[in-house]
């Protein structure tokens, strides 16, 4: 049985959580609201509700789609590559530091360690990238340097110490050696590990835009967050890009919609992920709670 | 006479080391050459750097950067501000983690759970760039839903973009905003762990829900509170460059309040080729990070061993 007081509680609870969860949706609502707003009404404020529905910004982010669908490509580029190498990698890494058979186990892992506590920072970095390295403006220069993730090596490395040692001793015994083990034993007994390592991974590399402000000039090489900034940073970009091409010669006369335009980007920049995602939040959630990392 | 064989030794193909060496390779080559070299790099910081001579061919100038640093007046600013807003979001990230993990452990139904937990998550799947448009959506000097609505009640509309003295505030409801649900996760899980028992001897010997809360569910998460807390001190030289780079729309007037050490390197860096200057701050900024790391880590380990990173 409830006593009022716990009612009370309850309730109260329930609504807190309630106004905060509302808190979270509303920017994302109001984003979409913008965008979906006629420009000369959103001239006299922005609105959390949509104001004279129009679809004109929409219309003028996809008529002259070459920028997006080519950002798209960059990014959907290093999400794959940048997932699927980094997490090969790092599985086969966390595997040499969860077994005691492995003589450099100590050493290796101190050397992975050691870089989580301390970095050259960032001009070093630049300097090996761009010019020692010439990666600057190349597609490389967003996938290699952030492919290894300490942190997520010992992640996996954790959850590959929980699988039986039984079975490696079995399987030795068998005569298999450390490569199959690896890839017939460990790597289909720890989908779930990998899964959220990847959608870790992949979450970060989709929202990468850090290291094209740092290495990349060249516009094809631009990823879709990185875009979004230049247009936030600077207005009439959108207007340039709206006009490459010269599809758009209709268009010239008339006042861009740029504020609705703005948000209707950010809107198909971070759509599709927002779709996908929740879906993984187990993942995410597990990611969080997998145990103690140590070094 | 017998000669006794030399003992064979197990070559190393035998034993699997090439085979564990093939699979660490890759991760160990790329850690060298982006992680190592350029902390081997840091020396530039101790020199002239001349772009036709390269890091190693450079004059040595002892501690002249990091003097030239020093002296000037943002040292100062940068080092207050990464470490002022780095508490900042501790404590009242911390505040908002535990309080919403305790609220999300009283309530019972599953399918609440599931769809607060989910909602709360939303905003960890976007950049900062997105959050930076979401930002500008609100605060907007002349459209901005807030001021809109501030001249609505009657109220003078303030140009947020200009005035540094509400950015600590914005960026610390931003960071809560952004992180309260994937953080809260932890202290969530560690609430899960406690033994129903004891909620059911309190609840016999007539103990509130509060009183509930108060001796049993918040001493249960107690050191995970103060683990959490002491890593976190440890990483306080490090600010988040995303968040102070998009949010504020990098505004030069936002400085006095927003401006932190990773986007003074950047700054020093790319905008003014300052390469001496930025690379000293770099090094002062892990050589402290180092140290904090280091002894926050030496402090937990006093408290509770298992929970040290190493």
């Amino acid at each position: 049985m409830q006593t009022k007081s716990e009612k009370i509680m309850n309730v109260l609870v329930n609504a807190i959580i309630i106004i905060f969860c509302i808190i979270c949706i509303v920017p994302f609502v109001m984003l979409v609201s913008i965008s979906l707003s006629d420009e000369s009404s959103i001239q006299t404020g922005y609105s959390i509700l949509i104001r004279n529905f129009s679809l004109d910004a929409y219309k003028f982010v996809f008529q002259n789609p070459t920028q997006i669908l080519n950002a798209y490509k960059i990014t959907a580029i290093i999400t794959f590559l940048g997932t699927v190498l980094g997490v090969v990698f790092m599985a086969m890494a966390a595997y040499c530091l969860s077994m005691k058979d492995c003589r450099f186990r100590n050493p290796f892992s101190f050397y992975l360690f050691f870089t989580m506590l301390f970095s050259g920072g960032m001009v070093p970095s630049y300097i090996l990238i761009t010019r020692t390295l010439g990666l600057g403006n190349t597609i490389w220069a967003l996938i290699l340097p952030s492919l290894i993730s300490p942190w997520y090596i010992f992640l996996l490395r954790t959850f590959f110490a929980g699988i039986p040692y039984s079975l490696y001793e079995a399987t030795r015994i068998d005569g298999a050696g450390q490569l199959t083990i690896f890839f017939r034993v460990y790597i289909p007994l720890s989908k779930p590990a990998l899964a959220t390592v990847a959608l870790m991974v992949m979450l970060t590399k989709w929202n990468e835009w850090y290291s094209v402000l740092l290495y990349i000039t060249d516009e094809k090489l631009m990823t879709l967050q990185y875009l979004l900034q230049r247009i936030m940073k600077n207005l009439e970009l959108v207007e340039t890009y709206a006009k490459q091409g010269g599809s758009s010669v209709s268009l010239d006369n008339v006042k861009i919609p740029s504020e609705t335009v703005r948000m209707a980007m950010a809107v198909v920049v971070a759509g599709p992920m927002l779709l996908v995602f929740p879906f993984f939040q187990k993942y995410f959630t597990r990611g969080m709670t997998i145990g103690a990392v140590k070094g | 006479m017998c000669r006794t064989l030399p003992r064979r030794r197990k070559s190393i193909w035998m034993d699997g080391t090439m085979e564990f060496a093939l699979l660490a390779l890759p991760a160990f080559i790329l850690v060298f050459i982006f992680c190592y070299i350029p902390m081997g790099g840091a020396i530039i910081a101790f020199k002239d750097y001349k772009y036709d001579t390269g890091i190693l061919g450079s004059a040595w100038v002892g501690f002249k950067n990091f003097e030239f640093f020093f002296q000037s007046n943002d040292a100062w600013r940068i080092t207050r501000n990464t470490l002022g807003m780095n508490a900042l979001f501790i404590v009242v990230g911390t505040i908002f983690d535990v309080g919403f993990a305790l609220m999300l452990y009283e309530i019972k139904q599953k399918w609440r759970i599931k769809t607060y937990q989910t909602i709360m998550l939303f905003p960890h799947f976007i950049s900062w760039v997105i959050v930076g448009y979401m930002v500008y959506a609100f605060l907007n000097p002349s459209i901005g839903f807030v001021n809109v609505t501030l001249q609505k009640l009657g109220i003078e509309p303030i140009s947020w973009y200009s005035e540094p003295k509400y950015w600590p505030a914005i960026l610390t409801f931003a960071y809560i905003w952004k992180h309260v649900g994937m953080n809260l996760i932890i202290y969530y899980a560690a609430l899960m762990g406690i033994d129903q028992q004891q909620f059911e001897a309190a609840r016999i010997d007539g103990a509130s829900r509060i009183k509930q809360i108060w001796y049993i569910s918040i001493p249960s998460i107690r050191s995970t509170i103060i683990i959490l807390t002491i890593l976190a001190i440890g990483k306080i030289f490090r600010a988040d460059f995303g968040m102070f780079y998009q949010l504020t729309r990098d505004v030069g007037q936002l400085y006095p309040t927003t401006d932190v050490i990773d986007t003074y390197i950047y700054r020093s860096l790319l905008s003014l080729g300052d390469i001496g200057m930025s690379s000293a701050v770099g090094l002062f900024q892990s050589f402290v990070g180092f140290i904090l790391i280091i002894t926050t880590n030496t402090i937990v380990k006093k408290i509770e061993e298992e929970s040290a990173l190493f």
